[in-house]
């Protein structure tokens, strides 16, 4: 099954980060992953002080600076899984870096079959 | 078809049906990942026999006339369908049958199991976890699992389509966990359980509990070497003991040290017993429930309310408890205990050093402050603090006619 796996930053979970043995670095998870022939994409996002939100308000074009949510959670990055289920994608997102002091949130793809 | 006996009674038949239903759904929903197939076609087998078996007889085997007449039912409706999906699960049908795959004892346990696990997955919402295994494993109706839990049956209806379709979206897999998942995977099993007994522990027709009861002598029968499941079955065990005193004939609860002791389930008592014997086998560190369970047990056989062994509840098992389980309920139930154990003034200090902002908006801690100062006759501070946890529990409840009881005698 094909995931996407956003990177999420949120202060909450970077509050509540211990260090942790046998904790992966980027690399040696990119390593991991790509090693197995589980990623088939990913990369760093720029944060919303850069994003543009757009959208039609009325029939008329809105285009507004950052994010169009109050939420102090905002996504970092994003990765496209490919996993034989659930449990693995779990265990991958467990090893990522960011497990520890942001979060992970696995989506999956919409199929032909839905 | 062969009559072992002409016309069996409807109880046996409906017996015979309720001890292969799980295992017949779980293995239905391994072969075609259709849960709702699943169901239906067991529905439908299980009505069947219903009809027949009363007046044709039971079959020699049950199990296997069940399985056979659900896989046709189920052939019948994925030949309909005519998408490439249902040939594949038509396919895996046709081959389990063609493999003998009939229904032996170890593959239904292994089946199960999966069901168990799958049902109580960490990735679904804890309600819906709770409500999948009410239906699948223990064979309630949408419309009984939805009294239980005081809402209407649609949205109990919805509660559960949400869930199933999420195991089949996000890729749940129909598994049980590799040995790295196992532990935690297990105590989020027993915790779903726990939850289906409070639910009902807490409600005077208890149908919850007593299912609850079921599910864990299940478990325990699929995970024989798990020595919480053991602990949980002991601990659901000795408190259902008490079940036919806890509520009076108003259904108003009755305090442990009002109930008529000689109406506890001896039997119940004595299994509990066993299980806990059982659960300590293995030599390891007691775990949480089984702790609560030795708890329970001391209460089950004290004689009298006054012969309650306080010291060895709170030194004994309180203590190591709070350290499995570190959670202020847990603490403020050892608190309880001091004050029993040391004289309610000290109870009351023990209440004192309690974590208040973990027990905020919780209304035992008003009502055990309550109750201590009750029993020491300082009545006017008694009343403020039973008007508090009156404040917090929801009114017309047990909990809260039983503080309004009190309120009333001070």
């Amino acid at each position: 099954m094909k995931y996407m796996m956003f990177i999420v930053a949120d202060p909450d979970a970077a509050a509540e980060a211990q260090p942790m043995e046998e904790e992966l670095t980027i690399e040696e998870w990119l390593d991991d992953v790509e090693g197995r022939g589980k990623r088939l994409d990913g990369d760093r996002l720029r944060p919303v002080s850069d994003a543009t939100t757009v959208r039609f308000s009325r029939g008329k074009l809105l285009v507004t600076d950052g994010p169009f949510t109050e939420s102090k959670e905002w996504i970092a990055g994003f990765d496209i899984l490919e996993c034989d289920n659930l449990d693995e994608a779990i265990a991958i997102a467990a090893r990522h870096p960011q497990a520890n002091g942001g979060k992970l949130e696995i989506r999956p793809f919409w199929t032909d079959e839905d | 078809m062969t009559s072992q006996t002409a016309g069996a009674t409807a109880e046996a038949v409906a017996s015979a049906v309720a001890s292969e239903r799980t295992a017949m759904v779980a293995s239905l929903i391994r072969l075609t990942g259709d849960w709702d197939l699943a169901e239906d076609c067991v529905q439908d087998a299980a009505e069947r026999a219903l009809v027949r078996w009363p007046r044709d007889g039971m079959p020699r085997s049950p199990a296997a006339w069940l399985t056979t007449v659900a896989r046709n039912r189920a052939l019948d409706v994925l030949r309909r369908r005519r998408s490439e999906r249902a040939k594949l699960q038509e396919r895996a049908i046709l081959d389990a049958k063609g493999a003998g795959e009939v229904h032996r004892r170890q593959s239904g346990a292994d089946d199960r199991l999966r069901l168990v696990f799958t049902c109580c997955h960490p990735a679904l919402a804890l309600e819906g976890q709770v409500a999948l295994t009410l239906k699948v494993v223990a064979g309630l109706s949408t419309a009984e699992i939805a009294r239980a839990f005081l809402v209407s049956e649609a949205t109990m209806s919805q509660r559960l389509l949400r869930t199933k379709r999420k195991i089949s979206n996000a890729g749940i897999p129909y598994r049980v966990p590799p040995d790295d998942l196992l532990a935690p995977r297990t105590s989020g099993v027993l915790a779903v359980l726990y939850l289906i007994f409070n639910a009902g522990y807490g409600q005077p027709d208890g149908a919850l509990a007593v299912e609850a009861l079921r599910l864990a002598r299940l478990v325990v029968e699929l995970m024989p070497r798990e020595d919480e499941a053991h602990g949980l079955l002991a601990l659901i065990t000795l408190q259902l003991s008490r079940r036919s005193t806890r509520f009076d004939d108003h259904g108003d609860l009755v305090p442990m040290e009002e109930q008529d002791r000689s109406r506890w389930d001896a039997t119940l008592i004595e299994s509990g017993q066993t299980q806990l014997r059982r659960a300590a086998l293995s030599g390891l560190p007691a775990g949480a429930y089984q702790l609560q369970a030795r708890i329970a047990a001391f209460h089950a056989t004290a004689p009298r309310a006054e012969e309650t062994p306080w010291e060895a509840i709170v030194g004994g098992l309180y203590d190591a408890l709070l350290l499995a389980l570190p959670s202020p309920v847990v603490g403020l139930n050892r608190a309880v205990a001091v004050g029993f154990r040391d004289g309610y003034e000290s109870g009351l200090a023990a209440l004192a050093a309690l974590d208040a902002a973990g027990l905020a908006g919780y209304y035992l801690l008003p009502a055990a402050r309550a109750d201590f100062l009750r029993r020491l006759g300082r009545n006017d501070e008694a009343r403020r603090a039973y008007q508090a946890a009156l404040h917090l529990s929801r009114a017309g409840e047990p909990e809260w006619r039983l503080l309004q009881r009190r309120l009333t005698e001070l």
